[in-house]
């Protein structure tokens, strides 16, 4: 059983006359556990792909199945409810709220979307904490921590609920490259230990290496499917 | 909730400028309702007190018709000696009442032998009246009060008018058949004018009045009545119509006419004037609590499209992050109120330490003495709160109808 399930599906926005085909008649499947990249040039799609993977967005035809649920079907509510339950997300610039330290940050989820008890919260926050190395930062804010630092506890909050799907769209864009392969591997490392379906999308060649799966969208098709061995 | 009260806050404190100038706002708005309402209301109170307890009382009977020909002291429209004893037994039994007087008004020529000029007066019974307008001994600007064969001049008269403390005087009356009728009198004391229907009469003693005008029974003008506590005067006034409206002459007229003192003294058009403009004031403080909180939401929420797209990708609930900024405008309310407040009751114990006087008319000097009522406090806090939270709403809804992808995408 796929995690995710696309058949036949386009997105296109509509700019007055002019109709932008992002995406055009996209098939593929997704399964449980997977480290899921998708490049292209500028344009290409990816974020579009990722967005409605993300349930933030319906295709404009096609059917898309997340966890089993008919994506078109879904209202702005039970979308938010379902992105609360199922998803993590990590962008590109963060996005952290500004006026939480980092230890609020990746508590936020656990409070604001899902009501977890304090002391499984405590404990959970702690341990992503740990987990990507942010433990001695956790009571600093925001604009005090450097952007790698951000990306780690981007990534510990957007694990905190334990999504089934983590979605990145260029995590490492603003990151220079040591931070951005310490990042990677942070994010390989933990979706193969927490058994979490990681989807990201990127430019850099270099970075695509980490992944199991490499889709490549030229112009809104999909015009290659890499798999890698793991290891 | 906690955790949206935390974040709401801690957004505040991030724009710490901004919101203490919103809060400052606010505050300056509070400060001007409270303050102008207190002194407004102070000088109101002071100015109320001081023609309803030195001339006026709460509220005054007469004879049907008698006020529509006050300007003639008609001796022929008073109230007769039965008619007072029904009406007796009425105000006796309303517990509101602390006393009542009766006074006959008349006019008259005053000589004193050499020059003569015409004047008003009202007789009274001292000691009553002193019980129903407690000032009215205040007024008297030399001499002693009165006592019968005594004559109180108006101040108004003794300008022109060659006679001192301690000369004799006679009293010229018509009576109501027609016939005149003269009466010697000591004066014994000048009034001072006040503002008001009888605020330029002199007083003689109401059993000389009596025998002045040859009244062979009891016969009264006016009713001056005093209540235990000014505000229930309509509620007393309702009781009165209701009790005495049901007494009637043989020709199915009412005999009574009841009058509050709002109905017979020019200065309830001014004390309505002060409370329009309290009122007005109102109004703009809440025009100024409704655009200025608008107005840094609705920025809050353009600089944080970003965040919020965030936070609604990762599953927040759109009430959620509704009620983030609704408590975001309810803080800046609150706080303001409080700030406001504070600044006021200072500002009120400055004016008060500081004696302030206001001149009112040509010789009563007015010492503002201005205080809030605790409900004027809350009504005021009330209105800067609801209106905080009624200006949030249209951001708030903005922030929670955003489509995370759009939000996501701003820079
Ligand atoms: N909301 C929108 N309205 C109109 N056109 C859009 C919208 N979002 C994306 N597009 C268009 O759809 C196409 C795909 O865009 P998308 O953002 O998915 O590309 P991308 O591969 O993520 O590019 P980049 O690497 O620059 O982020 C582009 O031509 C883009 O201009
Ligand atoms: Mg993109």
């Amino acid at each position: 059983m796929p995690l995710i399930s696309c058949d036949g599906i386009s997105k296109i926005y509509k700019m007055g006359e002019v109709e932008i085909k992002a995406l055009n008649n996209i098939s593929l499947e997704i399964s449980k556990s997977q480290f899921v990249s998708f490049i292209g040039p500028s344009g290409s799609g990816k974020t579009t792909m990722l967005n409605l993977f993300g349930v933030l967005d319906k295709p404009t035809s096609g059917t898309l199945k997340v966890i089993d649920a008919d994506i078109s079907k879904l209202d702005y509510v039970q979308r938010a409810k379902f992105r609360g339950e199922h998803m993590g997300f990590i962008f590109q610039n963060f996005n952290l709220i500004p006026v939480l330290t980092v230890y609020e940050n990746v508590e936020y989820p656990l409070i604001m979307v899902k009501s977890t008890p304090v002391k499984e919260r405590k404990a959970k926050v702690l341990s992503l904490l740990d987990a990507v190395g942010m433990l001695d930062q956790k009571d600093k804010l925001i604009n005090q921590i450097s952007g790698g630092q951000k990306q780690r506890a981007a990534i510990a909050r957007a694990l905190t609920t334990d999504p089934k799907i983590v979605l990145a769209d260029e995590p490492t864009a603003n990151l220079d490259h040591e931070s951005a392969f310490k990042v990677m591997s942070l994010m390989k490392k933990l979706s193969h230990e927490v058994g979490t379906t990681f989807i990201f999308s990127t430019h850099d060649p270099k970075i695509v290496k980490e992944a199991d799966i490499i889709y490549t969208l030229e112009d809104g098709i999909l015009t290659k499917r890499e798999e890698r061995s793991k290891g | 909730m906690n955790n949206i009260i935390k974040i709401a806050f801690r957004n505040l404190y991030r724009q710490k400028r901004r919101s203490l100038l919103t809060m400052g706002i606010v505050a300056f708005g509070v400060l001007a309702v409270l303050l102008f309402s207190a002194t407004a209301g102070s000088f109101k109170n002071v100015m109320i007190s001081e023609i309803t307890d030195s001339m006026l009382g709460h509220i005054q009977i007469h004879a049907k018709g008698y006020i529509n020909s006050m300007d003639n002291l008609p001796l022929d429209n008073t109230l007769q000696a039965k008619q007072i004893e029904q009406m007796e037994k009425i105000l006796d039994e309303i517990p509101e009442i602390e006393s009542y007087s009766y006074r006959i008004l008349l006019g008259g020529m005053l000589s004193n032998y050499l020059e003569s000029t015409s004047a008003k007066f009202s007789a009274i019974i001292p000691a009553k009246e002193t019980q129903v307008v407690p000032l009215l001994e205040n007024r008297l600007m030399e001499g002693t009060f009165l006592k019968k064969g005594e004559i109180l001049l108006p101040e108004l008269i003794t300008k022109g008018f060659d006679s001192k403390i301690g000369d004799d005087i006679v009293l010229v009356a018509t009576n109501a058949d027609g016939s005149l009728n003269g009466q010697n009198f000591k004066i014994t004391g000048i009034m001072e004018s006040v503002m008001g229907p009888t605020g330029k009469y002199g007083y003689i003693h109401f059993d000389d009045a009596q025998t002045l005008l040859r009244m062979n029974e009891l016969q009264v003008s006016e009713v001056a009545i005093r209540l235990k506590d000014f505000g229930d005067v309509k509620k007393v006034y309702r009781i009165l119509n209701e009790k005495l409206g049901e007494i009637k002459n043989p020709k199915g007229i009412e005999v009574f006419e009841i009058h509050t003192w709002e109905n017979l003294s020019p200065f309830y058009n001014i004390a309505q004037m002060i409370d329009m403009m309290a009122l007005f004031i109102q109004i703009i403080l809440i025009g100024i609590v409704l655009v200025s909180i608008m107005n840094v939401m609705i920025m809050a929420v353009y600089e944080r499209t970003k965040e919020i797209g965030s936070i609604s990708a990762m599953g927040t609930l759109p009430s959620k992050i509704r009620w983030m900024f609704i408590f975001e405008g309810f803080f800046l309310g609150v706080f303001g109120s409080i700030i406001g407040l504070v600044v006021s009751l200072i500002a009120i114990f400055i004016v008060n330490i500081s004696h302030l006087t206001i001149a009112f008319g040509r010789n009563s000097i007015i010492l503002l003495q201005p205080e809030v009522s605790i409900s004027q406090i809350g009504l005021t806090a009330l209105i800067v709160i609801i209106v905080s939270i009624i200006a949030v709403m249209e951001p708030a809804f903005k922030a929670s109808k955003l489509e995370p992808i759009e939000a996501l995408r701003q820079n």
